[in-house]
């Protein structure tokens, strides 16, 4: 969804958030948010991408207001979180990592509910629901209680009382978390119409690699409370030096690195147990190059594979690979158990 | 109306009833940011509306399930019909069932002195009445603990954070729990006076200005009882403890005050509790307006008592849920 019209589009759109040296520190002295600085303009989708504890939700509580940051500055269509919070929850709108619909209420009265904690009158908000309800495709359940609904049915909804102010930026905590594949990529749709039909403006948090390559135009990797690379998916990817092209020859004995690394588009080349694996700029054409190379000084190519970088790629390289269990709070671990557990009804 | 035909200004959405999905053809321009503009301006942004949507919510949830009301009121009717009908004081002395030998005491001699033991020791002819205005309280009590619960709940569920995130007065989400609970022990409170009436209640003295004041008493009571149970909620993620606070709680405020026994039978720490204990002072207006017992305080007083208490704990549960709700 990365056409250069857009991305040029993008960069001169009026900035929506400022966030500058945000820092969130709490009582047991852990740094949650660490220094985060970042903009984002109208339109665009940023996504916070880091595992478990990063400080993605921190920095959604502190910008929504939920939580107040430890120094820094954030404003938000011209509010400062801090001064203006009533004026900054005005103009956004939340769809939380929980599940936050009164379950004992229809879905057209959660949302109606939301209107009127944003003191929207009935005669407005009554057709707002329907309409935003039509659009998560919930108009046949808006009468149902909610206690009857599915995890992909409540993450609709949650997302309807999101928009139920017409928010100028969207948060989205997680929106995918513990959903089925076919819920989450209908999710995805909702958020692609959002900003192809409503030119929204939205902030994401997610753990999901694939969900921050797919709708993302700008991308935030975070890791133990720190932003450590922004930029967009494809940037990212190209950051890493290139397409990975692994490559066998039938003469396992001679060394063919000095052939392979004289081919124009070669980085790097590296001679594992049977095979080499190569770095180059563009796969696609370099490919081709190194196996004619070969061939015209007689070695017998048996294998080839190249590897686009994925975001998974990008995300190691950033985060590193170690398991971090222990680095989430336990309110924040019950919290998300809570939800995938709600999501699998 | 006018936001409709306003909205409509910008080209891609037709009408007011039309789909809010127009194509457009320009995705990044314009789009729900314009529309907000425009809107802004109209919205209500009083406090009292945020706190009427919260407070008709928790009162159209606790009537959805007619048989938690029920069950409510079974506590307050049992000890209505089982233990004030039981403790049936008056005929220690009355009918015979008290005489000594050898002493030929008259029966009219013990029926009056049964007449006046009553009244000078709980200010009626009859235990049941006393009681059944204390058991007013009794389920005013009740009710307001479980707004304490609520909250938790609201915390527990995700609901308390969506509302944190929209521009409501975080007062007004305090006081929607206190005045929800505050209606919802109104027409407990009603209901187990009916009861009362229909087990026996003494009806001589009841007058509609007597019932107007009680209920007047009644709701600056489960104010301030709601608010502080609110305020004892308000950082807990944990019903266990809620649930631990409320079953501490709530027979020490019952016992020591004059809900179920005066206070003048008690010993003198428990009376100076009770004169403290807010409850006394509910149900001492519930007795002289009710059943025209001589009261402890003068009712000026105990209306004094109460406004003092609903203002104060109220402000302070506002002050905190400023400082506690949001981190």
């Amino acid at each position: 969804m990365q056409d250069a019209q857009t991305v040029e589009k993008l960069r001169s759109a009026p900035v929506v958030l400022t966030v500058e040296h945000l820092t969130k520190v709490f009582d047991n002295k852990t740094k949650a948010v660490d220094d985060v600085s970042f903009t984002i303009r109208e339109g665009e989708i940023l996504g916070l991408l880091g595992p478990n504890g990063a400080g993605k939700s921190t920095t959604i509580k502190m910008l929504t207001t939920v939580l107040k940051p430890t120094s820094g500055k954030a404003e938000i269509g011209g509010y400062d979180v801090l001064k203006h919070p009533t004026e900054v929850r005005r103009i956004v709108g939340v769809v939380p990592q929980e599940y936050t619909a009164d379950e004992d209420m229809t879905g057209k009265g959660n949302v109606i509910l939301c209107a009127d904690l944003y003191g929207i009158s009935r005669n407005v908000s009554e057709p707002r629901a329907l309409q935003l309800l039509k659009l998560v495709e919930l108009e046949n359940a808006a009468d149902k209680k909610v206690s009857t609904y599915s995890g992909g049915m409540r993450r609709r909804l949650e997302l309807a009382c999101g928009l139920i102010n017409r928010p100028r930026l969207l948060f989205l905590d997680e929106p995918t978390l513990g959903l089925d594949v076919q819920t989450r990529s209908a999710v995805w749709d909702y958020i692609r119409t959002l900003k192809v039909q409503y030119g929204m403006t939205l902030l994401m948090t997610t753990h999901y690699l694939e969900e921050a390559g797919a709708l993302c135009d700008t991308v935030a990797i975070m890791d133990n409370g720190r932003i450590v690379k922004v930029g967009t998916p494809d940037e990212l990817k190209e950051g890493l030096g290139g397409d990975i092209i692994e490559i066998g020859v039938r003469e396992t004995n001679a060394d063919i690195s000095g052939i392979i690394s004289s081919v124009a588009l070669v980085k790097s080349v590296k001679s594992m147990s049977g095979y080499y694996r190569i770095k180059a700029e563009s796969g696609e054409e370099a490919t081709p190059a190194i196996i004619e190379a070969l061939r015209n000084k007689g070695y017998h190519v048996t294998r080839v594979s190249l590897t686009k970088p994925s975001m998974d790629e990008v995300y190691l390289e950033y985060t590193g690979r170690k398991l971090r269990d222990a680095e989430t709070d336990a309110e924040e671990v019950r919290k998300q158990r809570f939800t995938m557990m709600r999501a699998r009804r | 109306m006018s936001e409709d035909s306003r909205k409509s200004g910008s080209p891609a959405t037709a009408g007011g009833n039309g789909p809010v999905v127009p194509a457009r053809a320009t995705p990044l321009e314009g789009g729900f940011s314009t529309v907000h503009v425009e809107e802004s301006d109209k919205l209500n942004k009083s406090v009292l509306h945020g706190l009427w949507a919260l407070t008709w919510r928790e009162i159209r949830k606790a009537y959805q399930t007619p048989i938690l009301v029920f069950m409510t009121l079974i506590q307050p009717v049992i000890w209505l019909g089982l233990f004030g009908k039981a403790f049936n004081l008056g005929s220690v002395f009355t009918g015979g069932s008290f005489n000594i030998p050898g002493l030929n005491i008259p029966k009219s001699v013990l029926d009056q002195l049964s007449v006046t033991m009553m009244q000078s020791t709980f200010g009626t002819s009859d235990y049941f009445s006393f009681l059944a205005v204390g058991m007013l309280t009794f389920v005013l009590v009740f009710t307001c603990m479980f707004s304490g619960m609520s909250i938790v709940w609201d915390r527990r569920f995700g609901f308390l954070e969506k509302v944190l995130g929209t521009p409501v007065s975080r007062g007004a989400i305090v006081m929607g729990k206190v005045l929800s609970s505050v209606v919802k022990s109104f027409i407990q409170a009603a209901i187990v006076l009916v009861i009362a009436v229909l087990l026996g209640m003494s009806v001589t003295d009841l007058t509609p200005q007597g019932i107007l004041g009680t209920f007047a008493a009644l709701f600056l009571l489960a104010m301030g009882l709601s608010s502080l149970f609110v305020m004892l909620a308000l950082r807990s993620t944990d019903w266990q403890q809620q649930m631990a606070i409320m079953n501490l709680l709530n027979l020490p405020l019952l016992f020591a005050s004059n809900a179920l026994f005066p206070t003048h039978l008690m010993p003198g720490w428990l009376q100076d509790v009770a004169k403290v204990n807010p409850i006394s002072y509910g149900v001492d207006v519930g007795r002289q307006l009710l059943l025209g017992s001589p009261g402890f305080n003068s009712l000026g007083f105990d209306f004094l008592y109460l406004a003092g208490f609903a203002v104060l704990f109220s402000a302070v549960g506002i002050v905190l849920s400023w400082r506690l709700l949001s981190k």
